[in-house]
């Protein structure tokens, strides 16, 4: 379906330093135009720095990237005409109106006065803060500030809206509100790029994932694509003798993989599980193996994301309130 | 269509400055304090010091009020826009410089902004300075027309505005350079001692030992403050008992040192702002 030269982002061999630490190890990748495309990573994995590469606020090192059709090195400042950005931590002046931050941002673009005026309210209406239009910014909500800076991003009518964790410390109803506005914006022909460390805010939200970790992508895909590479379902289980459980579950048929883990086994399995499920419990009690506890599910994002890095998301408390509470003073 | 994205800056920036009321008001009385308390003690002291000396005869004669109002000009002019940085030290500390500096504004546009708004607080400082100073007793355009008030006034404004954009500037180049806005603060402080200090702003340079001499006449401040007297007092007067006397050719070089001085900070601040990294 897809034809050549359909891809707004094309990103290859992109390798980013820091001193001697390499926060970005040769990734490529490309994002079709009008969809949305994520960045699923722990804190840490090199998302941001890769974003900041492709918005040309950090210098090319290493690599070929373009962005819109233009080259992140060659034309920077054609790729910044091109694109709109939400950054990660909140961006937005405190003594300033929801109308003036949007107005300075229309004419940090240079956007005729006319067009800049009709465009503002019709952001404000999208993204329902018509009513705050001359509300200093430190009055709104997290939820409201995220908006606007949704729509600060979509002033320009960018042709890619980069979005670094849209959703990071807001609560959970807040953040499905957010996706609907991210939806919408995708359906009014913005392709989105995206990066989270949410699961399921990359699976829920997502055209495409890619998984990357330590600087590398693991593994891309659509999101039901990567779950089903996981197989049908996974089982969990305990047993009395865990490698000989191991053993002879590998030998068993539809099943894909066995795996260790630290309470007990997985088992990837390419067949309806509840039939496989009293199978399984019947041949390893014939070896004198009994199972403490069972349970099985369909794959998630998480599996996904366990399956390929081997280990959960190192994620810093999205909810505890610790962090929570560190982030709000910030702000 | 003239590109003035640097107005872009400069709307911002004005904004907050009127915003931010405790700054705003704070920013207008202190000059006036300045007048009010530093003047009033220096001076009396200064007249009582200076009361036996004999007038040159021919030559206007000025109180220390009025010789140091010109230097209250200069050093508010100094500390404001030596400070001017810091609001993009704000900026960039709490990520909202990274907006200005994804879009494709050009970056000596930024600079530009800035230092227009800095020199635009200055012209109110300095303003009010005059006014102010006037009302305390301080013979600025004493016996001048009309017409040659408000040229002298303007010619004022001029030398405090090319004055002031050299230390925007350089503010703007120390304030991208850094992390921290205490960092800038102590620079600001390191900076503004031998500035303040070894010029004609207070007192005369005349009786300096020779270093201090040559400092003070390669000082941007007392080129600055030489330029105020000249158009506020005039060419010919003697004040704390010393007699000055400036030439145009004189005036001209003064100009000339504030034009040089601020085209080199401005390279300063570009080259700073090509290598400036904000993510």
């Amino acid at each position: 379906m897809q034809k050549l030269g359909d891809d707004i982002i094309e990103v290859s061999d992109l390798v980013h330093r820091y001193g001697d630490f390499t926060a970005v190890d040769g990734i490529s990748f490309a994002v079709r135009k009008g969809e949305i495309f994520s960045f699923l990573g722990p804190n840490g994995a090199g998302k941001s720095t890769a974003i900041n590469v492709l918005i040309t606020l950090l210098p090319l090192q290493q690599g070929t990237a373009r962005v819109a059709g233009y080259d992140v090195a060659a034309e920077p400042a054609r790729v910044r005409e091109s694109i709109g950005i939400v950054f990660q931590e909140v961006t937005l002046d405190r003594d300033m109106t929801c109308w003036e931050i949007l107005e300075f941002h229309g004419r940090l673009y240079n956007m005729p006065r006319k067009e800049r005026s009709e465009r503002i309210e019709e952001l404000l209406r999208l993204v329902q803060l018509e009513a705050k239009r001359d509300t200093y910014t430190k009055h709104l909500s997290g939820g409201m500030k995220r908006r606007l800076e949704i729509a600060r991003g979509l002033m320009t009518r960018p042709k890619v809206l980069f979005l670094d964790e849209p959703t990071i410390g807001l609560d959970p109803q807040t953040r499905i509100r957010m996706w609907e506005y991210i939806k919408a914006v995708n359906r009014e022909g913005t392709t989105i790029f995206l990066t989270t460390h949410y699961m399921d805010e990359a699976d829920q939200l997502s055209d495409r994932i890619s998984i990357i970790d330590h600087g590398k992508i693991i593994a891309t895909g659509k999101p039901w694509e990567l779950k089903n590479l996981l197989g049908e379902d996974l089982i969990y289980m305990e047993t009395s003798n865990n490698p000989a459980a191991m053993a002879h579950l590998r030998e068993m048929e539809h099943v894909k993989e066995v795996g260790e883990k630290s309470r007990g086994l997985v088992v990837m399995v390419s067949q309806d599980g509840t039939h496989l499920l009293p199978l399984m419990m019947e041949a390893l009690s014939r070896e004198g193996i009994r199972i403490t506890t069972v349970n099985l599910k369909k794959p998630s994002m998480d599996d996904v994301f366990v399956h390929f890095t081997g280990k959960e998301i190192r994620d810093e408390g999205s909810q505890s309130p610790a962090a929570s509470l560190a982030r709000a003073r910030r702000r | 269509m003239v590109y003035t994205g640097f107005m872009t800056i400069y709307w911002r920036d004005m904004i907050r400055f009127v915003r931010f009321k405790t700054l705003l008001i704070s920013s207008l009385v202190q000059p006036a304090l300045w007048m009010a308390f530093f003047g009033i003690a220096m001076s009396a002291n200064f007249n009582r010091i200076t009361a036996g000396i004999p007038p040159i005869p021919g030559v206007q004669g000025v109180g220390y009020l009025t010789f140091m109002a010109a230097g209250v000009i200069a050093m508010t002019t100094l500390f404001t826009s030596l400070f001017g940085g810091m609001s993009l030290l704000f900026d960039k500390n709490w990520g909202l410089m990274r907006e200005v500096m994804a879009s494709p504004l050009p970056r000596d546009n930024i600079i530009v902004g800035i230092a227009l708004s800095g020199m635009t607080k200055s012209f109110i400082q300095a303003t009010i300075i005059m006014t102010f100073g006037i009302l305390l007793g301080a013979e600025f355009f004493a016996g001048f027309s009309p017409g040659k008030t408000v040229l002298s006034f303007l010619a004022i404004l001029l030398f405090t505005g090319i004055f002031s954009l050299g230390f925007l500037f350089l503010s703007a180049a120390i304030a991208i350079s850094l992390e921290s806005p205490e960092g800038l603060q102590g620079i600001m402080t390191l900076l503004t001692m031998p500035i303040f200090f070894a010029s004609n702003a207070l007192y005369p340079v005349t009786a300096f030992p020779p270093v201090m001499q040559a400092i003070s006449a390669v000082n941007p401040l007392t080129h600055l403050v030489s330029g105020i007297r000249y158009f506020a007092i005039g060419s010919d007067f003697q004040a704390i008992g010393i007699r000055y006397t400036t030439t145009p050719g004189e005036l001209l070089l003064s100009l000339g040192v504030l034009v040089v001085f601020a085209a080199i900070m401005f390279a300063l601040a570009w080259w700073r702002f090509q290598k400036a990294v904000v993510s």
